[in-house]
């Protein structure tokens, strides 16, 4: 397999976004491991998932639960449907040890959801926790630390 | 010219024995005094004493829409005080909590108070010498408000000085609280797991409403629930069931499950769903939980506080506990068309993690602004917000089970499908909003 360089790991993250920009969901979903998890903390720099609640702190379990949800006849929030806009800064690798395949990359975001005539505004970091898995990258933790993860949001529907 | 201000009537006319007009929930007149009337009247919930443990600790909130400091005095009583410095109109107490010490300090003139609103110092004082200051309202310090009551570390205010006394507004109700707290094993709660704030386009009411609703999960949650459910049954035989399927699949029982739960009606608005049965009754026990509350209580008595696992229970005015899963919502109203759902979790202090653990999933799974079941409720109070201010038709019907005997009977257990409880809400409503007018 060839070595992940960090063009290897930058691209993935801009095709994970790409992906929820155009719901491409169940594509999305292949990119987690089994054991995966999507945090998204209620705390500015929280490290509890289990006892401090977080906006979202999903296993693959619960994103497949959200993402039937979406196309349902009788889901009357997403109809019409939301849409989504992911802007991205260039990511950062914070660690990657071609040994165990882990890497550590962050990304600076601007993050748009719509719906009918609202359109709401997000920004914060995510940090993709990825590793190796036959020579494929997969997700294992993708964390998404909103600026202001403690403010009094209305519905967030989509992914960030 | 003011179609309900100084008008009692109107307002009484405005709620029926089995329908409820429209302007109850998209009147801006009708909210304005809804503040001024119902949420002085009532007693209102504030905050818990957990969250102001040491002297000097204090933590701001609303109650109704003014702004208050709830703080721990110096003799170690909860005071509440409207967060005004009395100079300039400044909020003395910044941010959301802290330790203030032995004074609150106005951070723009230096003017200081006890935690009990009394003055303490005025800089450069001599220069208020026969000005009539005495006099001014400005010498009395921050305004403190006259009734407060700390029930099992529960903290309401009624901001009216006069008015029924706490024990008589809440009456039997307050057996819910009584519950959440017993189920700790050293009788005791903590706020813990942190606070979920969500942003409603709706009248405060809608979200009242809702809690003992139990003809709309099963519809409005088909969505989340029912999906949770249709994924859980495609996992491979003997997997271990989910803590969050549990906590999703009840929201999918029948009809005849709700209507059989019960719901118990006490007075002033005041009510559960769930009496000898709900959709928190059913989750696996916790390892250790039960040997620590027969140690604790007998085996009898812990018996009697696991076995009440009521549903919803409703505090008029703005407030739904849920006992069993140690939750709090408080429904704070920002304007006649906005309220921010506050949705805050307990721990029960001695008892294990994983009870803590399984509250805080219960809240993030259906009370965040990123839940689906929160999505499918929004959803339809938006509907609602909008669709009221429609020409076509002016009331909201209650009439669910109506019985023309029901007025004026308390501590009742019905059918959990009546909207006996809807309807007594909003002759509380009634009766509050025009006392003293």
């Amino acid at each position: 397999m060839t070595a992940i360089t960090a063009k290897t790991l930058s691209d993935f993250v801009y095709a994970e976004a790409r992906m929820l920009d155009e719901q491409r969901f169940e594509d999305w979903l292949t990119l987690f491991t089994d054991d995966a998890y999507y945090w998204m903390p209620l705390a500015h720099d929280q490290h509890d998932p289990r006892l401090h609640t977080s906006l979202l702190y999903e296993d693959m379990l619960l994103l497949k639960v959200r993402i039937e949800r979406l196309a349902g006849q009788r889901t009357f929030s997403q109809q019409p449907k939301s849409r989504c806009h992911h802007l991205l800064q260039a990511p950062s690798i914070e660690s990657s040890d071609p040994a165990s395949g882990e890497h550590v990359v962050r990304t600076a975001f601007h993050y748009t959801e719509a719906r009918l005539d609202r359109q709401t505004l997000f920004v914060g970091w995510t940090t993709h926790h990825l590793v190796e898995i036959d020579g494929a990258l997969r997700i294992r933790l993708k964390r998404v630390d909103l600026l202001n993860c403690d403010a009094a949001f209305g519905n967030i529907q989509l992914f960030m | 010219m003011s179609k309900y201000r100084g008008n009692p009537d109107a307002i009484r006319a405005l709620v029926r024995d089995n329908e409820v007009h429209k302007d109850t929930y998209i009147d801006a007149e009708l909210f304005e005094l809804e503040m001024a009337h119902l949420f002085a009247n009532t007693w209102v919930y504030v905050g818990h004493a957990s969250q102001v443990p040491n002297k000097g600790d204090y933590y701001t909130t609303t109650v109704g829409t003014e702004d208050v400091v709830m703080v721990r005095h110096s003799d170690d009583s909860v005071r509440v005080l409207y967060n005004r410095c009395p100079h300039k109109g400044v909020m003395v107490a910044g941010g959301v909590c802290g330790n203030t010490g032995k004074f609150f300090r106005c951070p723009y003139h230096a003017w200081t108070f006890k935690t009990d609103g009394s003055p303490l110092s005025i800089p450069l004082k001599k220069g208020y010498e026969n000005t009539g200051f005495e006099s001014c309202e400005a010498s009395q310090g921050m305004a403190a408000v006259p009734n407060v009551k700390v029930y099992r570390d529960f903290v309401f205010c009624r901001l009216n000085p006069g008015g029924p006394s706490f024990e008589a507004f809440f009456g039997e109700s307050l057996s819910t609280i009584d519950n959440m707290v017993d189920r700790s094993p050293e009788g005791r709660l903590e706020v813990a797991g942190g606070v979920l704030r969500y942003m409603h386009n709706c009248n405060w009411k809608m979200l009242v409403d809702n809690q003992t609703d139990t003809c709309h999960p099963m519809v409005a949650h088909e969505s989340s629930a029912g999906t949770a459910v249709r994924v859980w049954n495609e996992a491979p035989e003997g997997t271990p069931k989910p803590m969050a399927v549990e906590l999703f699949a009840p929201f999918m029982s029948p009809y005849e499950f709700f209507e059989n739960m019960g719901i118990r009606v006490w007075e002033n608005g005041h009510g559960h769903t769930g009496v000898s049965d709900s959709i928190h009754a059913a989750y696996s026990p916790v390892p250790g939980y039960w040997d620590q509350m027969v140690a604790a209580y007998g085996e009898a008595r812990a018996k009697q506080i696991l076995g009440d696992t009521r549903h919803n229970t409703v505090y008029f005015p703005n407030i739904m506990v849920k006992g069993p899963i140690q939750t709090l919502r408080l429904f704070k109203p920002v304007a006649v068309d906005k309220t921010l759902v506050e949705s805050w979790t307990f721990r029960l202090v001695g008892a294990p993690d994983m009870l803590l653990e399984r509250t805080v999933m219960y809240n993030r799974l259906i009370n965040a602004p990123t839940s689906v079941v929160g999505h499918d409720d929004l959803e339809m109070y938006e509907r609602a917000q909008q669709g009221l201010h429609s020409r076509g038709r002016d009331w909201i019907n209650v009439a669910r089970l109506y019985d023309p005997a029901e007025k004026g009977q308390k501590n009742i257990v019905t059918n959990g499908t009546n909207e006996m409880q809807m309807r007594e809400q909003m002759r509380t409503w009634a009766r509050f909003m025009t006392e003293g007018m």
